[in-house]
């Protein structure tokens, strides 16, 4: 448990994705004009994240992983050299799934989050997420658990960066900096910010 | 763009006019990390700019076969091949660099850049102005990569492409490196800067301001 624990705190404020990593950042600028929006499309994110991240892992354990088709009798294939493509169908599918599921039976979610799940079947955060996956080896316990952190992360820093530039537009820029320079010196002090949680363990 | 543009206008609008990084704010997800030092910049740069102009070649040569109901991931699979052929070349023959650029060769495949061109250009486009788009706009996010990681190696480390240019005090030398540029922030307060030198060469790029602060009156006067 303390381990799983260890590994939530690391992915939501050490390695966070958007701040230390600079993973989904297309949309984490286009989208946080306004902190309800950015709360919408963070907690989609979470969502996708924490379903895709451990299909993809049985997806490779099973199926891609080196001598992982035993089961079916093939001892020496390895098809990880399949995997991006692998992982990005997964990742379509699963978008597509939840939105018609969404849709049918949640109304009222799928209206809040509807327009933003499209979108997230292009944010390098499920994608990078996956692949970190892999290439740490994680079991399947530690995907779920790292898969609701690295979400988070992404979630608690649009929603910030979103509370920011709310009142960011109230003060006076100089010219050329206007918008999307400021935005980004903005993301570089929270950054800088975050990295005060470099060096804390459980 | 015009309809009938030229294929130099083509091939030079994105590297300065219309930056994929600087106004397009497309491709930023999986860039910055590899700017720390310019190998994995230069090749990141190259990988890019080969996928998204193959991948614009061969989006816009069956543009016409694809439902349009199903062209995302008809796309999807096109530039998630071509990933795996660049990352499959990259582990043959520069395993280390490979290493160092972890997942970031992956993310090439969920890169704005080359869905948003593939989405915006290679599907109204025929195939040999959509390549030239492709290698226009890597050219365009190439000079970012480029220029960060000149500016992070050169003035955090001391060093370009590993070798030594700025000899460090603790070498002997006299130039005491500036560790912040190894770091993640500086990637963004670098992008910043040069976004503002840019748009301050090129006024139409710049954005207006939401609200106007209205000059500062004392009460009474």
């Amino acid at each position: 448990m303390e381990h799983l624990l260890s590994l939530f705190v690391r992915a939501v404020f050490i390695e966070n994705m958007a701040l230390a990593f600079f993973l989904g950042m297309c949309s984490f600028i286009a989208i946080s004009k306004k902190v309800e929006t950015a709360i919408g499309l963070g907690i989609a994110v979470v969502v996708v994240q924490v379903i895709t991240l451990p299909a993809n892992n049985l997806v490779y354990t099973y199926l891609l992983k080196d001598g992982a088709l035993a089961w079916a009798g093939l001892l020496d294939v390895d098809l990880s050299y399949l995997g991006f493509l692998t992982y990005i169908g997964v990742i379509a599918a699963i978008v597509q799934i939840l939105e018609m599921a969404l849709d049918k039976y949640l109304p009222a979610l799928y209206n809040a989050l509807g327009i933003f799940l499209p979108l997230i079947t292009v944010n390098c955060v499920i994608m990078a997420g996956s692949l970190f996956m892999v290439e740490r080896d994680y079991d399947f316990s530690e995907s779920v658990v790292y898969g609701l952190g690295s979400g988070l992360s992404w979630a608690l820093a649009i929603a910030l960066l979103a509370g920011i530039r709310e009142k960011l537009k109230y003060s006076d820029v100089p010219a050329g900096l206007q918008g999307l320079g400021i935005t980004f010196i903005i993301i570089g002090l929270m950054s800088l910010g975050f990295m005060s949680f470099s060096g804390v363990q459980l | 763009m015009a309809k009938q543009a030229s294929a130099k206008d083509i091939l030079l609008t994105p590297v300065f006019d219309n930056n994929p990084i600087t106004l397009q704010i497309l491709g930023i997800c999986s860039a910055l990390a590899v700017t720390s030092n310019l190998d994995t910049a230069l090749v990141m740069a190259i990988a890019l700019t080969a996928v998204t102009a193959f991948s614009n070649l061969f989006i816009a040569m069956i543009r016409t076969q694809i439902p349009a109901s199903i062209r995302m991931i008809v796309q999807m699979v096109i530039i998630a091949s071509l990933v795996i052929v660049v990352d499959q070349i990259l582990r043959a023959y520069a395993f280390t660099l490979a290493k160092q650029l972890s997942v970031f060769v992956g993310l090439i495949i969920t890169n704005c850049i080359v869905m948003g061109r593939a989405e915006a250009f290679a599907m109204q486009n025929p195939p040999w102005a959509s390549f030239l788009d492709g290698i226009g706009n890597g050219l365009g996010y190439s000079l970012m990569l480029i220029a960060l990681g000149v500016v992070r190696e050169l003035f955090g480390a001391g060093k370009l492409f590993g070798h030594e240019i700025l000899p460090l005090v603790k070498d002997g030398g006299w130039y005491e490196p500036n560790g912040l540029l190894l770091l993640p922030p500086s990637a963004f307060f670098l992008i910043g800067l040069f976004i503002w030198a840019l748009r301050m060469w090129k006024k139409a790029q710049q954005e207006p301001a939401d609200f106007k602060l209205a000059p500062q009156v004392k009460e009474g006067d």
